[in-house]
């Protein structure tokens, strides 16, 4: 954890400092402003998540059929979740009382679905261009910027997508941009603030792109990137950037250890240590050594096959892990180099043709990402409208597949939208899956939900039901919403 | 395993010449006539019509056979309002044909006609044919007038010149036109209203040409005009103007026609929408509901479905899927993608009977179904090869890699 490393060398500094009995008056303030100096470049986390779940009562969900989002399918099965957490799923006892219980019969169970890839907040409805919030197309370079600060939570779309059972989203910054800044990863509750929404521990995520939209952005303006390899030379200039950011604060860091003071009342070790300046504190760089380290998930753009293995080798020439591919319509043509990178594509069922980049897509793309061992598949939205219907993105790339002749089962097509996605955002541990102790996110659907006709009847995010088709008092509808076209009879 | 073999008879029966008598037997006919849907039933096609339906059929060996084996049988869908062949690449704007900007003469030009583009030979053609569509809508869009142009329906079947039906003016009304003309929506109707008045009414033509005066007097008498219109209050501005123009219209667009759903009925107006739409998109359609085309039907209004997408035009078909699971009818959601757009525009009737034209579908399931395919498209009377640049593409990398490049496999 780069940033955090940085945070504890201060901390270690700050309490040796605070041992000291300091005489003088002038050393005194010497110190306050050291120590406000630092206190500036303490957090790592300067905008932590408030989210609270929501009120919950355990409940037991019976006789529905479940997708357990980890390729198992159980027919009549039983779920029970309680404390916010699934308990067990399957078969298993609960308390003689005070348990909710919901006849599921006929039913299907899913874990709440997730998608990896939503401007919701960042390009809102209404589409006005004062709420145009999603792509800082100023600079190609603009990895200090993070979506969460555009995101707006009174986009109707998160109550849109509720409905249809997404639980969790990753808000990206758009493509406009070699790197566009960081994403966020939210818990769908409608809240005041992003900060209310943004899922606990999940760790932050880049947005890179390849190809047309930065050379078209910057190469229309007659400035730098104007080709591929204008991209790719400005990739490799940042990331270079980025390891001389790194060396130098570990130079630092290794001149502080040095000067620590190794006997009790050593103050001159320490005032030399304090005198000691750090590295000036660089937000773009600081997101790019968080990629390095491994601590921030990378989420590139990317269409072209041949484009795709260039990040690859890229990613090796500076030493950082590549995390998803999103969009990659052609990455049906190297879904054994994906696999075997552990990369994942998320993608569009059928969208194609709508630029150059585009022209290749074929609607067994999902499929045939998901075929080889390791592959992981999902299936991306990119679309306020297809958040709203992720599971019937997953049934056309499912029944393309097996038109095709590959063998996808509901319960193998389900962790396109669940367990997959939840791996290539980095909270696997916490949800994707029916797991017991996982978050209690849980989609109760009216039938099989690879159907046109599915619909998410009620919705739970960490065991609140956040969503129920049957009772308006459980829809939520965003303050931008209330109020309008008062005199329509619904 | 049935599927496979089924599609291996399939291929059998397709390399048979193909000005052959077919029949297809065993269907599950759809017919979107008031025989409804026919089960179990025998189709006989000669000359590319329907020439009988009936059970149990008697053959010969001169007719080629295609056994749909109970399975849904349809008409041939209706793509929705799309360039198609007009179009390669939507950001390729050197391979785009569907619109005017910045012409010298500064007029809007109602006869800039995209059939004159029409491309038979895309490959965005078969692509979308393959999926179980047989015609569309061609639309005038992305000119920055308020009288876009004309275009009208026309076959997928490869010809150079199937078009049919009746002319269509494509008309701009709506906000986010209005950053280019004149800032409001108001400059439009001023525009529009002027431009009427002088092609009809023979006063000097300052707006457009002698051309487009002849175009408009034309579709006044036997066309259609297309008004995108989403919010409510802009509906009813198009209906007053068409009773005084005393023009045919259609709307498209229609977030919140539902809203305003008598007096279109009583207008008898038919609307084009797509009924995924139910956010607040802009401030023309705070109103916009998945129920939409249930409410509109429920009132009488004629539904039509287009997703304005021309590459992926083959969404349609999940757009009515969605209606129907919000509460439309199975049927009137098949016929807002087949009968009902013929019904509208004119040209082949898209209901199925004797003497119709043979653009007929054979599905795995439920038409409507996302995860149903087309297994078999037949236009005129002739079953298509079922091949598009994406079927080939996915044949090139469905198997192991081979000792030679992808290049060399030739499915």
């Amino acid at each position: 954890m780069a940033a955090a490393d940085w945070q504890n060398g201060y901390k270690g500094l700050e309490s040796q400092l605070s041992k000291k009995a300091f005489s003088g008056q002038i050393m005194r303030s010497l110190l306050a402003v050291l120590l406000s100096l630092f206190a500036t470049t303490l957090s790592a986390n300067p905008f932590p998540s408030t989210y609270q779940p929501l009120p919950s009562s355990p409940t037991l969900i019976t006789d529905a059929t479940i997708l357990t989002g980890d390729g198992q399918r159980l027919d009549d099965a039983d779920l029970y979740i309680a404390d916010g957490k699934i308990v067990w799923v399957g078969e298993g006892s609960i308390p003689a009382e005070g348990v909710t219980t919901i006849n599921a019969a006929g039913k299907w169970l899913t874990p709440g679905l997730i998608d990896v890839h939503s401007h919701l907040g960042v390009y809102p409805s209404p589409g006005v261009s004062a709420h145009s919030d999603g792509n800082e197309a100023t600079a190609p370079v603009t990895a200090e910027v993070w979506a969460e600060h555009s995101v707006w939570p009174q986009d109707p779309g998160f109550s849109r997508a509720i409905a249809g059972g997404i639980t969790s989203l990753q808000i990206l910054p758009g493509s406009a941009n070699l790197f566009g800044g960081r994403s966020v990863t939210l818990k769908n509750v409608p809240q005041t603030t992003y900060q209310a929404m943004k899922f606990p521990g999940a760790p932050y995520g880049l947005k890179m792109a390849c190809g047309e939209n930065p050379k078209r952005v910057y190469g229309g303006r007659n400035q730098a990137p104007s080709t591929r390899m204008g991209n790719v030379a400005a990739y490799r200039a940042s990331w270079i950037k980025a390891q001389r950011y790194i060396q130098d604060w570990e130079q630092y860091e290794q001149k502080m250890a040095k000067q620590s003071p190794n006997t009790e009342g050593d103050s001159n070790s320490a005032l030399a240590a304090a005198l000691i300046k750090p590295p000036k504190r660089d937000l773009e760089l600081e997101t790019l050594a968080g990629v390095l380290k491994g601590d921030i998930i990378l989420h590139m753009h990317c269409y072209r096959a041949d484009e795709m293995i260039t990040i690859l080798d890229m990613a090796d020439e500076f030493n950082y892990k590549m995390g998803t591919f999103h969009h990659g319509v052609e990455a049906y043509k190297i879904a054994d180099e994906l696999a075997e990178n552990n990369v994942c594509g998320a993608l569009w069922a059928d969208w194609w043709g709508f630029k150059m980049e585009a022209y290749d897509g074929i609607q067994e793309n999902i499929a045939l990402v998901d075929r080889p061992d390791n592959g992981c598949a999902i299936v991306h939205s990119d679309s306020e409208e297809g958040i709203q219907r992720l599971n019937q993105e997953a049934a056309k790339a499912m029944s393309k597949g097996q038109a095709a002749g590959l063998d996808i089962p509901p319960e193998r097509a389900i962790r396109w939208i669940t367990s997959n996605a939840a791996k290539s955002l980095g909270v696997h541990d916490q949800t994707g899956t029916l797991s017991p102790g996982k978050m209690a996110d849980v989609v109760i659907w009216n039938q099989n939900p690879l159907s046109v006709y599915a619909k998410a009847e009620q919705v739970f995010i960490d065991g609140a039901l956040v969503f129920d088709r049957d009772d308006k008092a459980l829809q939520p509808v965003s303050d931008f919403e209330l109020g309008q076209l008062l005199e329509v009879a619904p | 395993m049935k599927r496979v073999l089924f599609t291996a008879l399939l291929t059998l029966a397709c390399s048979v010449s193909l000005a052959q008598d077919l029949l297809i037997t065993g269907a599950n006919l759809h017919s979107q006539s008031d025989a409804g849907v026919i089960e179990n039933t025998d189709i006989l096609i000669k000359d590319g019509r329907i020439a009988k339906i009936a059970p149990r059929i008697p053959t010969n060996k001169m007719i080629k056979v295609i056994n749909a084996n109970g399975r849904p049988v349809t008409p041939a869908l209706f793509a929705g309002l799309t360039v198609s062949g007009l179009s390669e690449v939507e950001a390729v704007s050197e391979a785009v044909d569907s619109g005017y900007r910045e012409l010298y003469t500064e007029l809007m030009h109602p006869e800039f006609d995209v059939r004159l583009a029409y491309n038979p030979h895309s490959s965005v053609i078969p692509i979308t044919r393959v999926e179980g569509f047989g015609f569309t809508l061609l639309g005038a869009r992305g000119s920055d007038k308020t009288l876009s142009g004309q275009g009208g329906m026309v076959r997928f079947d490869g010809g150079y010149s199937s078009f049919e039906g009746k002319p269509v003016i494509y008309v701009q009304t709506s906000g986010r036109a209005a950053g280019s003309m004149g800032g409001s929506k108001v400059a439009h109707w001023m525009l529009l209203n002027q431009a009427f008045n002088e092609a009809l009414t023979d006063e000097e033509l300052t707006l457009i040409t002698p051309q487009g005066a002849a175009t408009l007097k034309t579709a006044k008498s036997d066309g259609i005009f297309l008004f995108h219109a989403d919010r409510a209050a802009d509906i009813m501005r198009v209906l007053a103007f068409a009773k005084e123009q005393g023009i045919s219209i259609v709307i498209h667009g229609g977030s919140e026609a539902w809203m305003v759903a008598e007096s279109l009925a009583a207008a008898q107006v038919a609307v084009i929408l797509n009924p995924l739409k139910n956010l607040p998109e802009s401030f023309e359609s705070l109103g916009a509901r998945l129920d939409n085309a249930a409410l509109l039907h429920e009132a009488g209004v004629p539904v039509i479905f287009s997703s304005g997408e021309t590459h992926n035009a083959r969404k349609v078909r999940q757009l009515a899927g969605n209606a129907a699971a919000n509460g439309l009818p199975h049927n009137v959601a098949l016929a807002a993608i087949s009968s009902t757009p013929a019904e509208v525009f004119g040209g082949e009737p898209r209901s199925i009977g004797k003497g119709s034209r043979a653009d007929l579908v054979i599905w795995s399931g439920d038409p409507l179904e996302v995860t149903t395919q087309a297994q078999q498209v037949i236009l005129g009377g002739i079953p298509d090869t079922m091949v598009s640049r994406q079927t080939l593409l996915r044949d090139r990398y469905m198997g192991a890699a081979a000792d030679m490049p992808r290049a060399y496999t030739h499915p």
